[in-house]
């Protein structure tokens, strides 16, 4: 399976397409079509189906402020209110506040975990890659292979009743480490930090570094960590983002007194259940805002390392 | 300073430097291995050991039953065979028209469009809602009484559809939020893998006679080849492990509907865990859907491989 991913790095184009052939410069349009790259000539049809899928991609996300904004009534009925209304608000302060979803400990305890997660899968990353890209050790192959069976398996998921045994163990329940410590098992991340260095860091300069007579964490330190700043931002946003949003293991090990912010707008959706759609909403429209920022400030390089982690 | 006094053959500078090369590899890699070793490896061998022993939570008495709990998932609870027929079913109504539409979008996607950037960060957008949020929100879409879905059927004069219901509704509904929120994801990827094909072929497909058409199954989709194993793998262990889009649409409760019409096996194997506290059955769940997944990523390897190899 691993071989799917595992087409040469090099040969890669930079994904955000700003290494383009000449020819799709402006202007050089009718020379294209006659030289047979017509096929790249987006069609009427073409733009008709991007923009439709662009409006299924965010509508619900619309949908979900217009509901955000407006009193329950307005969610109820047909054709569904569709411009958003002037209760948004008054809605966020009620949400926050609701007592039995507890969406700001929820926030609080979401921004624990997953900064925590973030910075020590960063951290672990960057020292593994470099040590599989640029050390030689016996037995780095198996040891790269246990890393991409870790990649391809579920760990965290059939791992889950021993996992959840251990927590009841430790008297663990209820408490950030059990949710933060499966999640530090990252295998993309080493591997993706693998390709990273292979390409970033030239051979030359560590050589040149161990001769001037740098220790190995020196040069993970002021080589290999500096060369990788653009890897780790994308590393950092990918991370963040999947494990603001992971749910299971978080319901698993923590109660509703302490909950993550997915457990506790699904709280506020199931207590509230019929009653209140546009508090529901606004919980859920509050719980997307922080991977909406970065998504919107970072879209780019989300863009090129979903885009670029693909055709390693 | 020191080295002036070092003894001749080896100074401790060069020992030190010697120990850093073989011994801080290792090093450097220990915290990943030891985190993978006490939280991937140890537990998935754990949870075989706890499925051969009937085992309770707050009990400590625990008897070897060998594969009891097994048969008992098997045979007994028929939940279970049920589940992974649900789990089977959204899997593939949930992965077949998401790999198929991504596809097309990358090709469009692939196209000299101005802002490429913009088109394919609104394409990626769904990807910011957690799973939980988009099973709320779609819940409310397919819902009975004022879902948007029963509304636009309602102008075709098509009476109000309980989605929850019956098996095959619930299953359209919960993957339709899979769809969702993955597609515009596997389509980057299969952009990404489009930009690498050499331009020539296309053009020297189109000095032959060739139709955009032609040129997309008979060039495209071949060499995307290995990127389509690798989606519909990570899909496959994806869709098999299906667990917060049924909960959520079944109003955040386990069950799965009133018969268990859309409770996949995480969710079983999540109820005996949390609701019976039973860890030697839920263990035996475990391990079996880890079989399953293994099954299904093969079959689908295979699939793929020949579709592809008839072209």
């Amino acid at each position: 399976m691993s071989t799917a991913t595992a087409p040469s790095p090099a040969s890669a184009p930079l994904a955000d397409g700003s290494r383009r052939p000449p020819s799709s410069k402006r202007g050089k349009k009718k020379y294209d079509v006659e030289s047979g790259a017509g096929v790249f000539a987006p069609t009427m049809m073409t733009r008709v189906a991007l923009v439709a899928v662009a409006i299924l991609s965010i509508f619900p996300l619309y949908w979900m402020v217009v509901i955000a904004s407006r009193t329950t009534s307005d969610a109820a009925g047909f054709p569904p209110a569709l411009i958003p209304g002037g209760n948004l608000g008054e809605n966020f302060i009620e949400a926050l506040q609701n007592p039995e979803a507890r969406l700001l400990l929820g926030l609080q305890n979401s921004l624990i975990i997953t900064g925590t997660v973030t910075a020590s899968v960063i951290l672990i990353s960057t020292l593994g890659g470099f040590a599989f890209a640029k050390l030689k050790f016996r037995g780095s192959k198996i040891l790269m292979g246990v890393v991409l069976f870790a990649m391809m398996v579920p760990l965290q998921q059939l791992g889950i009743v021993p996992l959840y045994m251990i927590m009841v163990e430790l008297q663990w329940l209820d408490t950030l480490q059990a949710v933060i410590l499966p999640f530090l098992v990252n295998g993309f991340g080493i591997f993706m930090m693998r390709q990273y260095v292979e390409q970033a860091v030239p051979d030359e300069i560590i050589e040149a570094a161990r001769i001037d007579g740098a220790s190995t964490i020196g040069i993970w330190w002021r080589i290999v960590l500096p060369a990788l700043r653009p890897a780790m931002v994308v590393l950092g946003l990918l991370t963040f983002m999947l494990n603001w949003n992971e749910f299971l293991w978080p319901f698993m090990v923590l109660s509703g007194e302490n909950p993550t912010i997915q457990l506790a707008i699904r709280q506020l959706s199931t207590a509230t259940w019929s009653a209140d759609l546009s508090m529901i909403f606004t919980g859920t429209l509050i719980s997307i805002i922080p991977i909406a920022i970065l998504f919107v400030v970072f879209g780019r390089q989300i863009v090129s390392g979903i885009m670029e982690g693909s055709t390693k | 300073m020191t080295t002036t006094t070092a003894p001749p053959r080896l100074s401790w500078r060069e020992r030190l430097t010697r120990a850093d090369m073989k011994a801080t590899p290792y090093a450097l890699v220990a915290p990943f291995f030891i985190l993978f070793a006490v939280f991937g490896l140890f537990p998935m061998g754990y949870t075989f050991y706890a499925s051969l022993h009937t085992w309770k939570l707050g009990n400590p008495e625990r008897a070897f039953v060998g594969f009891q709990n097994y048969e008992f998932l098997l045979v007994d609870y028929s939940r279970f065979n049920w589940s992974v027929v649900n789990t089977l079913g959204m899997f593939v109504m949930a992965t077949v028209p998401q790999l198929i539409c991504a596809l097309m979008v990358a090709n469009a996607l692939n196209r000299r469009l101005k802002r490429p950037m913009l088109w394919r960060m609104l394409v990626l957008a769904p990807i910011v809602t957690s799973v939980v949020a988009v099973g709320i929100i779609f819940a409310r879409i397919w819902g009975q009484e004022y879902g948007m879905v029963n509304g636009f059927l309602g102008m075709f004069g098509v009476d109000k559809i309980n989605w929850q219901a019956e098996r095959l509704t619930s299953w359209v509904a919960i993957s339709s939020m899979v769809d969702w929120r993955w597609m515009g994801y596997n389509a980057l990827i299969y952009l990404a893998a489009m930009q690498t094909i050499p331009r020539n072929l296309y053009e020297a497909a189109t000095v032959d006679g060739a139709t955009p058409r032609q040129q997309f199954w008979k060039i495209t989709v071949p060499q995307l080849k290995p990127v389509i194993i690798f989606t519909v793998f990570v899909s496959s262990v994806g869709g098999m492990t299906m667990f917060v889009e049924p909960m959520m649409f079944g109003s955040g409760r386990l069950g799965g509907g009133t018969d268990g019409q859309f409770q996949t096996t995480a969710m079983v194997l999540v109820d005996i865990l949390r609701t019976h506290g039973n860890y030697g059955v839920s263990a035996a769940a475990g391990w079996l859907l880890f079989i399953v997944i293994g099954i299904v990523a093969m079959v689908n390897f295979l699939i793929v491989n020949r579709i592809q190899g008839n072209k």
